[in-house]
């Protein structure tokens, strides 16, 4: 059972959304004062991918395009448990959109080869685009179930527990197949010292355009026209109040006299 | 870049016998686009025994309804309904698609598009036509909400999901006229790979949380089981529905289908009452489409704060159950 996970260097969507700041002129965004991160919803893949290692063996490769990728944040997979890291980093892969992202990625996998399940989370925290994932499929030809949140393999065929607004689907499929992967599937584990120490001594492989065969004109077909903060004002009535009850009954009154209750 | 492709297509799905409202709502943009653009609102149906819908798609604003009716597309099958739709897509050969962000629309919207070697943007706010260009310029949230982002698709057709509750569906107009075209299901055998071979509803008794003109939602701060049947019992009271961040349903205090925000449900009832909860870009892009939120928080700097109207700064423990007892008595006079 190999599997191959994407995952992606991100500004850090925990952080208070007071340090969020674009900057107009790049149409960028940067995270003020807080570290990278890891795309939460691909430490949720890499977790998956851990617990169908542990159900059938087999090894686990992450994929990470970017660049300035910091080898601290990139290799928490691997002290989570993973065993390889290929790295897309060049600048070349940065400048394209969504098709060109998963175009670069598809041809990574075919290049690697030799997979049986390709995971990827169901939306990264930056372009919550959610579109990765269905795209590699359909580049490579291959099955495709979004949002599981429970994976099962038996005899080479694939069942998948797929979250909806009411509740979930079963699906079956066969292999390969490409899923993405929701948070209902369960906590991320923490990386041991064990894994961290282990983590250090694996040496990621890093491929250029070149390397997958990518051409320099990459299809792209979006274009980011504007970027921008929409402003909240805060005009917040608190309710008065000696104590937290007093309070209670003061914001009861306020909701009753404006007829909001 | 330029095509021949014209007119704006609107993927309408059917559920409980009717149009779903994402569906009059894209019905609704949609007729406004074609208007600037000077061009024919199709509307595109799928199902078995759905031909008595088209109707419902014309009063909504439709010029043409293509009904796809065929028992192979009774039920909701992905590869069956990306296929189907791309075929469609081929033979209608629209400028601009237009589709919920609903289960479906979500997985099928970019499939169709990398089929078609065009691009979609999900979960779009805002949909207008570029009065220069005549492009669709989609705004869709990004960064978790944090940013909005406009994007142009240089390629036909320009697909696009639109976010629940973002856009305004027509008043149904039952004296409008439309056309309605038949057209066959013409399923690639060889494109079905995953099968849906069981749904399992897990939906809470009572109100649903997007229908309720009052939701009750409690977050991480809420700590376990015993106190969401707390924040229940207020919900109960004023006829509303119980909601919450993801944490409490990532901890199973309650299930999943209560999540609100990016990754759970979009709602937008008259009041929200966010309890315990810090207010996350993420959480905020389901419920700020509310009235009036109403927040309950120790923490004064909580960026809730932000977006409610009226807040007390306390622990929920000491507040809730005077607030409950207060609003219960002036409920009864
Ligand atoms: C791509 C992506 C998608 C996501 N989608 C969603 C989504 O759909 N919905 C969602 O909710 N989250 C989503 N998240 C997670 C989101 O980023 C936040 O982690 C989450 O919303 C935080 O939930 P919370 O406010 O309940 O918890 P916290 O941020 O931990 O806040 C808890 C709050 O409770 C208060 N509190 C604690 N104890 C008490 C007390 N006794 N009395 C009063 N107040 C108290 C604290 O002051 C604090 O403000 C997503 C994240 C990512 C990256
Ligand atoms: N640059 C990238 N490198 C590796 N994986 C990625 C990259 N971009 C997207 N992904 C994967 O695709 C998922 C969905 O991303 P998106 O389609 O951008 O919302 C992420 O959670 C990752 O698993």
């Amino acid at each position: 059972m190999n599997i191959i996970v994407c995952v992606k260097q991100v500004i850090d969507p925990e952080a208070p959304p007071a340090s969020f700041k674009i900057d107009t002129e790049h149409n960028k965004a940067d995270m003020h004062g807080a570290p990278p991160v890891i795309d939460p919803y691909g430490e949720y893949a890499v977790e998956a991918a851990l617990r169908l290692k542990e159900a059938n063996g087999g090894t686990i490769t992450i994929m990470v395009m970017g660049v300035n990728l910091l080898r601290e944040v990139v290799k928490k997979p691997l002290a989570m448990g993973a065993d390889e890291l290929i790295l897309l980093e060049d600048e070349a892969f940065t400048k394209g959109d969504g098709w060109s992202t998963a175009q670069a990625l598809a041809l990574a996998i075919k290049k690697k080869g030799d997979y049986d399940l390709i995971l990827c989370g169901r939306e990264a925290s930056d372009t919550n685009a959610g579109q990765t994932g269905l795209a590699i499929a359909e580049i490579l030809g291959l099955s495709c179930i979004n949002l599981a949140r429970k994976i099962e393999v038996a005899d080479s065929t694939l069942k998948v527990e797929r979250v909806n607004l009411s509740g979930y689907d079963v699906i079956e499929s066969s292999l390969p197949a490409v899923i993405t992967i929701s948070n209902e599937v369960g906590e991320p584990r923490y990386p041991t010292i064990k894994g961290i120490m282990a983590a250090k001594k694996i040496e990621p492989v890093i491929w250029k355009p070149n390397d997958i065969g990518l051409d320099a004109h990459a299809s792209v077909k979006t274009k980011l026209h504007r970027l921008f903060q929409p402003v909240h004002e805060g005009k917040c009535e608190f309710a008065e109040g000696d104590t937290e009850e007093e309070m209670a009954v003061n914001l009861a009154n306020k909701l009753r006299e404006s007829k909001t209750i | 870049m330029m095509s021949d492709n014209t007119g704006v297509a609107v993927y309408c799905e059917i559920k409980d016998d009717k149009i779903m409202p994402i569906a009059a709502e894209g019905l609704g943009v949609g007729r406004k686009l074609a208007d600037s653009l000077g061009q024919e609102l199709a509307a595109v149906i799928l199902g078995s025994g759905v031909g008595t819908y088209a109707q419902q798609a014309i009063e909504y604003g439709a010029d043409k309804v293509y009904v796809v009716d065929d028992a192979q597309v009774k039920e909701y099958q992905p590869d069956v309904y990306v296929s189907v739709l791309e075929n469609a897509a081929k033979k209608i050969k629209p400028q601009i698609v237009i589709m919920g962000q609903t289960d479906a629309g979500r997985e099928i919207a970019p499939r169709m598009a990398y089929r078609l070697e065009t691009a979609a943007i999900l979960d779009c706010v805002d949909l207008d036509i570029d009065s220069d260009t005549k492009r669709l310029l989609q705004t869709k949230p990004v960064y978790g909400g944090n940013a909005q982002a406009v994007f142009v698709n240089e390629t036909d057709p320009q697909i696009a999901t639109i976010r629940t509750k973002a856009m305004e569906a027509l008043e149904p107009d039952a004296s409008r006229k439309g056309e309605v075209v038949n057209i066959p299901a013409e399923i690639d055998a060889a494109a079905l790979k995953t099968k849906i071979v069981q749904r399992v509803a897990e939906e809470v008794a009572g109100i649903k949380i997007e229908d309720a003109s009052i939701v009750v939602s409690g977050g991480r701060g809420i700590g376990s089981v015993e106190g969401f049947k707390q924040l229940e019992e207020l919900a109960t009271l004023m006829k509303g529905a119980l909601g919450a961040s993801r944490p409490p349903c990532d901890n199973n205090w309650i299930p999943e289908t209560a999540q609100v925000g990016l990754t759970g449900k979009i709602i937008a009832p008259d009041v929200y009452i966010a309890v315990a909860i810090s207010g996350s870009s993420q959480h905020m892009s389901g419920c700020s489409g509310a009235k009036t939120i109403v927040a309950i928080n120790k923490d004064k700097e909580a960026n809730i704060f932000r977006y409610a109207r009226y807040g007390v700064v306390g622990d929920w423990k000491k507040v809730l159950p005077a607030f409950t007892e207060k609003l219960k008595e002036l409920m009864a006079s």
